[in-house]
């Protein structure tokens, strides 16, 4: 059972005090993670930058970060690719359509696209890692870039939006590449870990510029093979996750080292995270 | 294809890459074209490793047959990838099944004729060990990656 607070108390302006949106649609992706679409109840549309995050409230449960990963297919709504993996996220992917939810934000830093749509973007995604990527990646398609997408997966069956990645693979100015972990004899693809596509993929050191998401250990290996083929620092981004609670740079919750990952991050350099993460001995 | 240029597509293909054209000739010595229709065998785990392949076109998965179980692909290799390299490591028996996945086209180099010529000039042994080296470190590196199974959901 959820408890909604009445809409009218509500200041929707103020960051700390979520607004009431409403699950309008959820679709299952693979195993344990849904998407849910969710629009403001008033019907205004609700905005975001690739990259960015809200604070989710399932009424009664509590409030967790979840990436935005698209917007609804008429442009007001968002969407949001969550894995159920404890009490709040199970019961926002257990949330039945037409159910209000609390939202907060959008916060944070998102990817550089600015910087990105002159040039050619690599993204290094693996599992659910892809879920922030995919407006990033439409981005850079609808400004006309090149894209490199590797995608990296447990297994064919724990593939992340097929039909986008099938859309991805025939835009004329894109490589995309698909491996998973393991597979059966039935699979044709790549097999093996994400990193092992580096140096397939076809960019230019020197323009390019890495987005990469996913498991931590999965990004510090990244980092490694981006930097070995000849990628510097200042090129990759990685989008981090930490504890939140306030979402805005008040409570600390979030900190690493000097940055607090909601508001200097998620999205963060690669030349500003390096003293905090360790990557020469992998 | 020609004898010569067979050694031209060795020097064209990346693991061979820069080699002098004496040391290639050594190695083309050893190597014959081959191609493998998707499903074919390239080597079966246990058996004598006999040759090591340079993948210039299609795709190989190195299986695990495990009774009781599906086989396990645990990685495929594409062009421009070697395989096969039990064969010049003792006791020279292959570790698991390779089998081509597409139309593939391999050099077949047979092991222990370039073993031989490496112990007689040590130029093509080490010529041969650093390719090999950064190969070998890589597919550790994988492996451990592989291995952490980073993208396990929670009680998996
Ligand atoms: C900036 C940011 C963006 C995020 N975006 C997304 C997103 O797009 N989709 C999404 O599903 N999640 C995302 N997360 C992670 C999400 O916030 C957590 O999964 C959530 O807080 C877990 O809360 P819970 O109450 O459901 O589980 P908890 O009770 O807090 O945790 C249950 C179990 O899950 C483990 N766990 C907690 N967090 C994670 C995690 N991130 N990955 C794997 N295991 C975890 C815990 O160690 C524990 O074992 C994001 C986090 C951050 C900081
Ligand atoms: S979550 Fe409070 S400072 Fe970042």
């Amino acid at each position: 059972m959820f408890m909604a607070p009445p809409a009218t108390d509500i200041a929707p302006r103020d960051p700390l005090l979520p607004r009431i949106v409403r699950l309008r649609g959820k679709r299952r992706e693979i195993r344990g993670v849904w998407s849910l679409e969710v629009v403001a109840e008033e019907g205004e549309p609700l905005d975001f930058a690739p990259g960015q995050f809200s604070m989710l409230t399932a009424f009664g449960v509590g409030e967790v970060p979840v990436s935005v990963s698209g917007r609804t297919r008429d442009g007001i709504g968002l969407v949001y690719t969550i894995r159920a993996v404890g009490a709040v996220t199970a019961a926002l992917c257990g949330l039945r359509t037409g159910a209000p939810l609390g939202l907060r934000g959008p916060f944070g830093a998102g990817w550089p696209l600015e910087e990105a749509a002159a040039r050619e973007v690599t993204v290094i995604a693996g599992g659910l890692g892809l879920a922030p990527l995919r407006p990033a990646i439409e981005a850079v398609l609808a400004a006309g870039g090149r894209l490199v997408l590797l995608y990296g997966a447990r297994g064919p069956s724990e593939i992340l939006y097929p039909a986008d990645l099938a859309r991805w693979q025939s835009a004329r100015r894109a490589q995309v590449e698909v491996t998973v972990d393991h597979a059966g004899p039935e699979w044709h693809g790549h097999v093996g870990v994400v990193t092992r596509l580096v140096p397939r993929a076809r960019f230019d050191p020197d323009t390019a510029l890495a987005l990469v998401c996913g498991p931590e250990i999965m990004m510090r290996f990244a980092v490694s093979s981006l930097r070995e083929a000849g990628l510097s620092d200042a090129r990759i981004f990685l989008s981090m996750e930490r504890n939140m609670k306030c979402a805005v740079g008040f409570c600390g919750h979030c900190q690493f080292g000097p940055h607090f990952v909601c508001r200097d991050g998620p999205v963060l350099g690669y030349d500003r995270l390096a003293p905090l993460l360790r990557i020469e001995e992998l | 294809m020609e004898i010569h240029d067979l050694e031209e597509v060795l020097r064209g293909h990346p693991f061979f890459e820069g080699l002098e054209p004496q040391l290639a000739r050594l190695v083309r010595g050893c190597a014959r074209l081959q191609r493998f229709d998707p499903g074919q065998r390239l080597f079966r785990e246990g058996e004598p490793a006999e040759h090591f392949y340079v993948l210039r076109r299609g795709r190989v998965a190195l299986e695990l047959s495990v009774p009781g179980h599906e086989t396990l692909v645990f990685q495929t290799v594409d062009a421009g990838e070697i395989v096969g390299i039990a064969a010049l490591v003792p006791p020279y028996r292959s570790l698991y099944d390779a089998r081509a996945v597409a139309r593939t086209v391999v050099i077949a180099i047979e092991a222990r004729c370039i073993r031989d010529k490496c112990e007689t000039d040590p130029r093509l042994g080490y010529e041969l060990m650093k390719r090999l080296v950064p190969v070998l470190f890589q597919r550790l590196r994988a492996t451990r990656l592989q291995l952490l199974d980073v993208y396990g959901a929670p009680g998996d």
